[in-house]
């Protein structure tokens, strides 16, 4: 569902070759696509495993405050319908897990960083889904990020990423029209289910402007990552292009942004608007999120209880080998 | 912590009368679970009419350090192409 760069980034080692450097500089200044076996530098390796699998982290974690809302959902199309989606979640993080693999860096490690809490993940998710209209604000607000983010790096320069992202944001569609379509039908029901959306919206619109990262000022990787083509576009130009796709949406159904700022600026041809409380986003970083404990337990809980049918499969899988040669 | 299983690379066939292509990978403890993981994986939206699963580890890759002498001897043969000769405009249906 979306990554950011939460980490400092290691500067290139001065050691590597400075030949096959230059070599693969010009090759991704050129828009070409780097493969897993071609040559690349180590800090490039490492910026790359560390934004893959803190997005794949994401997509999976992802999962756990819609889930809380499967069995709660208002009819059985609801229902469907979020089922799919945390599925695709799953999806996502799945695809992304691979293509962070093909760096030469294992699953289990992987995993084994987000249940130690070593590995980060999206911020948003770490605050809590405490009505259905939560989850129409996610798909409208926290999917509508995503996309934001994820479109550019269709075009990322690591070959198995940029094609993850290309499946990532065929399937991401749905999820933020499907809770757009939440929104719309809260907003034009009763006053207390017209509340509740613009009370979901009031909790998700700050959070979800803190999902494109630091200001541009604070986000020292943006511009070895732009270098790369990890990156595409900056933290604060994903920012200011949700701001002015969001801002309309919401009018339309007659929800306000809970940002008496807002306002449309002529001159810059888009919308200008307050300030995101940055002290908040760094506390959630550091795992200061209302329920980032409940979740990483949730996490955990599900990797454990799962473990005796990974067993079986393990078991049934060593006898069928056994089978064969015995036959 | 636990074991990864194997790796398998994931083939799809979008339609009859095309190639499998390959789409990603998968973990899988045996070929029957590797089927299955990628169907749910990969083809959640009628991606696909087949599936083909093939151990990672049987994959033989040529080495990008060798693309030179791979590739390039193709290069300069460029009479491999129609367009290299110059036929009168017209003469027909060649």
């Amino acid at each position: 569902m979306y990554t950011t760069e939460l980490q400092k980034s290691a500067a290139v080692a001065s050691t590597e070759d400075a030949d096959k450097l230059a070599a693969f500089e010009a090759r991704v200044a050129a828009d070409e696509f780097i493969e897993p076996k071609d040559w690349m530098p180590e800090a490039y390796r490492r910026t790359l495993v560390r934004q893959i699998s803190q997005h794949a982290h994401s997509e999976i974690v992802g999962m756990l405050p819609e889930g809380n809302w499967i069995t709660r959902a208002p009819s059985l199309r609801r229902k469907a319908i979020l089922l799919a989606k945390v599925q695709d979640e799953a999806g996502h993080g799945l695809y992304l897990y691979s293509a962070a693999e093909t760096l030469g860096t294992a699953r289990e490690e992987m995993i084994e960083a987000l249940h130690s809490g070593k590995a980060k993940y999206s911020t948003i998710f770490n605050y809590p889904t405490l009505t259905w209209a939560d989850i129409g604000a996610i798909g409208w607000l926290v999917d509508g990020a995503a996309i934001m983010n994820q479109v550019p790096l269709q075009r990322t320069s690591y070959g198995p990423y940029a094609r993850a992202m290309v499946r990532v944001c065929k399937e991401e569609s749905f999820h933020q029209r499907q809770g757009y379509e939440i929104m719309m039908h809260l907003a034009a029901g009763t006053d207390a289910q017209k509340r509740m959306a613009q009370d979901a919206l009031n909790r998700w619109w700050w959070p979800s402007l803190m999902m494109f990262g630091p200001p541009d000022e604070n986000s020292p990787n943006t511009a070895q990552s732009m270098r790369w083509r990890i990156k595409r576009e900056t933290n604060d130009e994903l920012r200011q292009k949700f701001v002015d796709i969001t801002v309309p949406q919401a009018d339309a159904i007659g929800l306000t942004v809970p940002d008496p700022a807002v306002q449309w600026n002529e001159e810059k041809g888009g919308y200008d608007f307050g300030q995101v409380d940055w002290s908040e986003f760094y506390a959630v970083v550091k795992g200061e999120g209302p329920v980032a404990k409940e979740r990483m337990a949730a996490r955990r809980k599900a990797w454990e209880d799962g473990a005796w049918i990974r067993e079986a499969a393990d078991a049934y899988a060593a006898k069928q080998v056994e089978k064969r040669k015995a036959a | 912590m636990s074991k990864d299983w194997p790796l398998w690379e994931v083939f799809v066939r979008s339609k009859g009368g095309l190639s499998h292509r390959h789409v990603g990978s998968v973990h899988a403890p045996d070929a029957e679970i590797a089927l299955r993981h990628a169907r749910d994986t990969y083809t959640r939206r009628m991606e696909g009419v087949s599936l083909w699963v093939v151990p990672s580890a049987s994959i033989i890759a040529s080495d990008p350090s060798d693309d030179g002498a791979m590739f390039e001897p193709a290069e300069d043969k460029i009479y491999r192409h129609p367009t290299f000769y110059n036929i009168p405009d017209d003469v027909k249906h060649i």
